[in-house]
């Protein structure tokens, strides 16, 4: 089979486009679909996912005026590129501009267009403790010398404030 | 033990062949990645926090109506043996499951019904997924999708304004939709076409995996496709995406198929035969070896080469021969060796049933 592109190379690859409503498959040279930036062996075509971290560490330089550390969660950049997981909810705020960057390069793109969320209102909310009674709970584990239940409680109003 | 006959639909309903090619499509799953306010990430959090994750989904679950009679397993307590079962019957992750290099962690659930689970403490809080026979996308979103807008009525899901929805990993970021079909391609395997069709999914923001393999070795044909990218698109665009791309692979797969028939019928026939033989009557089969038959023998009953063997029974074939399955039948945990002799008789026996 020949090359779609150039009606010369044999065609060793087959690069699928969406188009309209279909599908299209395009019969590709080595030459060109290298050109069009696509890899011709298997192998290459492997799950980017597995390059994640890879692609972390080529990403993301801290950028200036970013706090180093979470206030939430105290996870920091280097834990995010040695773990590939962010630690929170506010860790996206808090190195909101190093992600945007990766999700871009990850993503192709940084903005969520899909559904749109709208939280209940705490009311509606089966039982929230509110944080009166989580401050409550605080002391009450700090004179017991329970501290990993302290922190795990100051988590928790944090997360209400 | 754990008694898998206790949920709604014995946690089989997604191997009963019903859904459009289901003869390629083993099936189909979608999953929306959810986190709740106020806790770190599970990774990241402590027991503490995981277990009150726990129970306030817990409240949450039981206020459902979008699920009926689900039941929640306790997966941080249950032996190893029984989290590997719920994990080979695609039930629970590798991760949930605390069969990846971490072990299982405390407040790890699932809450299961028919066709749908929602996994609680995975990489992130809340992974509700439906699991569907055959080529059923549409249908499995519609289930996730009813179910993910109770629930996040219930409890407060982590959410920002550009990002979307706020998982662990930015990889799910966005929608958190990751939706991925179980197909078999051994007619594209055959005809050596498969490379050139897997490498341009990667074009269109898909992806590719083996079934069993840890993403080396490809076994029995059976590869998952799914969507990439969560972020950017809208979860009908990205569905839609998947749809078409597959619908265009089962086509590839059904032409390969009367290629392969057309140039090299009485070789295909006799290679195929030769699977059914073997598994008929071997009396020790390797995991390995018994997917790579049963590829064969699907092929065959796809062509219509073999008949009286319905895709129901080639799919229980799949999933009961698998390493827990067999020592749950047997009532004991099985070393390799017992576990070859028993798979060996559990297909012989099968297949004697149904197709002679
Ligand atoms: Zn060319
Ligand atoms: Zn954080």
């Amino acid at each position: 089979m020949i090359c779609d592109l150039c009606k010369d190379g044999e065609a060793v690859i087959q690069l699928t486009e969406i188009e309209g409503s279909g599908v299209r498959q395009l019969h590709l040279c080595e030459k060109c679909a290298a050109e069009r930036g696509v890899e011709t062996t298997l192998t290459a075509a492997k799950p980017q996912i597995n390059n994640f971290l890879q692609t972390i560490h080529e990403q993301m330089p801290a950028a200036k005026g970013e706090p180093a550390q979470c206030s939430f969660c105290q996870a920091t950049l280097a834990d995010f590129r040695a773990t590939g997981r962010l630690g929170c909810a506010h860790c996206y705020d808090t190195f909101e501009s190093s992600l945007r960057d990766l999700l871009r390069r990850v993503h192709g793109n940084s903005r969520h267009i899909g559904r749109r969320y709208v939280a209940p209102l705490p009311t509606e909310l089966p039982h929230v403790s509110s944080a009166t009674e989580l401050r409550d709970r605080l002391k009450r584990a700090i004179d017991a010398e329970q501290f990993e239940l302290a922190a795990d409680i100051r988590d928790k109003l944090r997360g209400i404030e | 033990m754990l008694d898998l006959s206790l949920l709604p639909d014995g946690g089989a309903s997604w191997l009963d062949a019903s859904g459009e090619h289901a003869d390629i499509v083993i099936s189909t799953r979608i999953r929306l990645a959810r986190n709740l306010e106020g806790y770190a990430f599970t990774p990241r959090a402590r027991d503490g926090e995981r277990l009150r994750i726990l129970t306030q989904v817990r409240e949450a679950f039981a206020s459902l109506r979008s699920i009926e009679d689900g039941v929640l397993v306790r997966v941080d307590e249950l032996a190893p043996e029984d989290r590997l079962l719920l994990h080979e019957r695609h039930l629970v992750s590798k991760e949930l499951a605390g069969l990846n290099d971490q072990p299982v962690r405390t407040g790890a659930a699932v809450y299961l019904s028919r066709g749908v689970g929602i996994m609680v403490n995975e990489e992130d809080h809340l992974r509700l997924q439906a699991l569907h026979s055959g080529f059923h996308v549409a249908d499995a979103f519609g289930v996730i999708e009813r179910l993910d807008a109770e629930l996040g009525n219930k409890v407060p899901y982590a959410f920002h304004n550009e990002f979307g929805y706020l998982t662990a990993c930015p990889t799910n970021v966005g929608t958190g939709l990751r939706a991925s079909v179980l197909i078999h391609l051994p007619g594209l395997v055959l005809t050596k076409e498969i490379g050139k069709v897997l490498a341009g999914l990667q074009q269109v923001g898909l992806t590719y995996r083996g079934m069993y393999g840890e993403g080396s070795e490809v076994v029995g044909n059976f590869f998952q496709i799914s969507n990439q990218t969560t972020l950017g698109r809208s979860e009908g665009e990205l569905l839609d995406y998947l749809v078409r791309v597959v619908r265009h692979v089962i086509e590839r797969e059904e032409e390969a198929r009367r290629v392969l028939l057309r140039d090299a019928g009485y070789i295909i026939e006799d290679k195929l035969w030769r699977a059914f033989g073997t598994l008929r009557y071997a009396r020790s089969l390797s995991f390995e070896e018994a997917m790579n038959y049963l590829s064969g023998v699907r092929l065959a009953v796809g062509l219509k080469l073999i008949s009286g063997l319905s895709v129901y029974t080639l799919n229980k074939l799949l999933i009961f021969s698998q390493l827990a399955h067999l020592g749950h039948t047997e009532g004991r945990a099985l070393t390799e060796s017992e576990a070859n002799v028993a798979r060996a008789r559990y297909v012989r026996d099968t297949l004697a049933a149904e197709a002679e």
